[in-house]
């Protein structure tokens, strides 16, 4: 099955995009997730919702709020472009802001069950032994989470591939820029003759969330192992 | 040492604890809901309490009037909590290291000390999840004496084990308390455990303390009945082994009054042992019986009759400096004519002696 080189084109930015989005909303998720799981504060059962709002909001109108916060003339575009120097509308790193929104929910709640279920007995324990709070956090609970950590990654690169409404609406479908993975394939479905394209790139959609899939349930059990204490195999 | 005046009001539970704890080992002795495990957690500062003072080696880590709360971290507190707690995800090794990460470790030398010394060689790169119970207080207890304590705090260690563990766990914690220098707050609800390694007893009950004072004094009230049903009024006595007589497994006791025969003591020629002895257990004679299974009799006086209930009167005899219970019917005291300074020969079966018992 060979690939033109605008499909491989394809390929490597869905790819690109979705490791990008997973690596800069990871640190934000465990955060999230750590005050949900463990803090109590006024509004948090709004905080809870709004972290959720892109999972259950249309795609589209996650975009276009998108659109409007970090356009060029958005505020928050504004304050990105001045201040960093990064342009997002239009640009595949908007594209990975609008996976990287969309799969947050996803990765938010398998790393909170993750800490929910880790025995705080322990943090006790390990604070009678010297460590501080960023020790416990460091040493004992995060290493803890680790499996809902990972399963988080894995949902969220997934659902990253995946990405249609939000990216179209935010960033367009700009060959070579923003056309992921699902809008090559929408594409080439409104082309005459780009079935075959469009079906080729559909099996590699589909071999790409089985691997991701089977990687991630290696990994969860390896860490299931671990963090149950149990010695190592082979 | 160790100086504890502390009090914290819950809605049905007041807890108002104060005691002085010095070198060796002190016990926090009552049944289940004491307070007992929330004295220790107050220590660790693992709980806050209401008002109060805590000084570890004379530091003052908490005083409510002065606002001193030092966090746990900075106490220098080692704690062996009831279930081990080892963390699931390190080696055993690394788990005894835990505290080296946060410049409370202790050199390399103090390292292979305490693995030796608690046997702990060969599990080192074990994880905790396949180790035994016995296995995983031994290795909690090397993680907390490696975080350079002034104070090691145990509680309920052997709650979680079967007899044989809780045998073989105890042994390490009097190996700890006699080669390493570090004073141990031993919370238990067991009063075989408390008999045999405590040196000062606190006895508490529903939050507050009853009694503070030796083994020997608080052990051998007959007043003091905190346990549920197990705890039965007796004596107390610290002896040394003189004789053991390994063809029938009977050692000798020598202690300030005589000597005792007993059975199941796991110690050497020399070694103080402390037996408790049941006051149901001694019986009473005018006469020095003759032809008689028993093995100890032991001449004295008594010293007190109490004032009994239910037909049951408890009798205090004094054996040279010690000074024996027992519990009797009160028509069989009537009917011995007992009564203040009479010689008396109290008779004690040497298989209700062990140490265990």
């Amino acid at each position: 099955m060979g690939l033109a080189p605008e499909e491989l084109e394809v390929l490597w930015l869905s790819l690109r995009v979705a490791f990008w989005s997973v690596l800069v909303s990871l640190p934000f998720a465990v955060a999230v997730a750590y005050l949900l799981a463990r803090a109590s504060f006024p509004g948090k059962a709004l905080f809870d919702a709004v972290v959720h709002l892109p999972l259950v909001l249309p795609p589209v109108v996650v975009g276009f709020f998108l659109l409007l916060l970090f356009g060029r003339r958005g505020p928050l575009g504004e304050i990105l472009e001045q201040w960093f120097g990064i342009v997002v509308a239009f640009r595949w790193t908007g594209a990975a802001l609008a996976a990287g929104i969309m799969g947050f929910p996803l990765m938010v709640r398998a790393i909170r069950l993750s800490f929910e279920t880790i025995d705080r007995k322990l943090e006790a324990a390990a604070s009678t032994l010297g460590a501080g709070r960023v020790g416990v956090f460091l040493t004992i609970t995060l290493p803890l989470a680790l499996p809902g950590v990972i399963t988080g990654v894995l949902l969220s690169f997934a659902r990253s591939l995946g990405e249609f409404g939000a990216t179209i609406t935010f960033v367009s479908n700009i060959p070579g820029e923003t056309r992921t993975l699902p809008l090559a394939i929408y594409t080439y479905t409104q082309t005459p003759a780009g079935d075959a394209a469009a079906l080729r790139l559909s099996v590699i959609a589909v071999l790409l969330s089985l691997a991701a899939l089977y990687v991630s349930e290696v990994l969860v059990r390896r860490a299931a192992r671990r963090v149950a204490g149990e010695d190592a195999v082979g | 040492m160790l100086s504890v005046d502390i009090e914290r009001g819950l809605r049905d539970f007041r807890l108002a604890a104060s005691f002085e704890a010095g070198e060796g080992v002190t016990a926090l002795f009552g049944r289940s809901g004491a307070g007992k495990t929330s004295v220790v957690n107050a220590i660790a500062g693992i709980l806050r309490p209401d008002r109060g003072r805590i000084a570890i080696s004379g530091e003052t880590v908490f005083d409510s009037g002065q606002g001193i709360d030092v966090p746990t971290p900075k106490r220098r507190v080692g704690y062996v909590f009831q279930e081990g707690r080892l963390f699931p995800h390190l080696s055993v090794r690394q788990n005894l290291s835990y505290a080296g990460l946060f410049a409370r470790g202790m050199p390399g030398s103090e390292f292979d000390r305490v693995v030796e010394l608690l046997g702990l060689r060969d599990l080192l790169e074990r994880r905790p999840g396949n180790l035994s119970g016995g296995e995983k207080q031994r290795v909690a207890i090397g993680r907390a004496l490696l975080s350079s304590p002034r104070l090691l705090l145990l509680d309920e260690p052997l709650a979680s084990l079967d007899a044989h563990r809780k045998s073989e766990v105890l042994q390490y914690i009097e190996l700890i308390r006699d080669e390493v220098k570090v004073p141990i707050v031993y919370v238990s609800h067991a009063v075989e455990e408390v008999v045999r390694i405590a040196d000062t007893v606190v006895l508490m009950s529903a939050g507050s303390v009853l009694a503070v004072g030796s083994a020997e004094d608080v052990m051998g009230r007959p007043d003091l009945r905190p346990g549920e049903g197990k705890f039965e009024g007796g004596a107390v006595i610290d002896a040394r082994v003189v004789e053991q007589d390994i063809d029938h497994d009977l050692a000798t006791l020598a202690f300030d009054g005589g000597t005792l025969t007993a059975t199941n003591v796991d110690a050497l020629i020399g070694e103080p042992v402390r037996v408790r002895i049941r006051a149901r257990d001694v019986s009473i004679a005018l006469d020095r019986p003759q032809r008689i299974s028993i093995q100890n009799v032991l001449e004295g006086t008594v010293a007190e009759i109490g004032a009994g209930a239910n037909g049951i009167v408890d009798v205090a005899i004094g054996v040279g400096a010690a000074t024996l219970r027992s519990r009797v019917t009160r028509r069989a005291a009537e009917q011995l004519g007992l009564k203040k300074g009479l010689t008396v020969y109290a008779l004690v079966k040497a298989v209700s002696l062990s140490r265990s018992a």
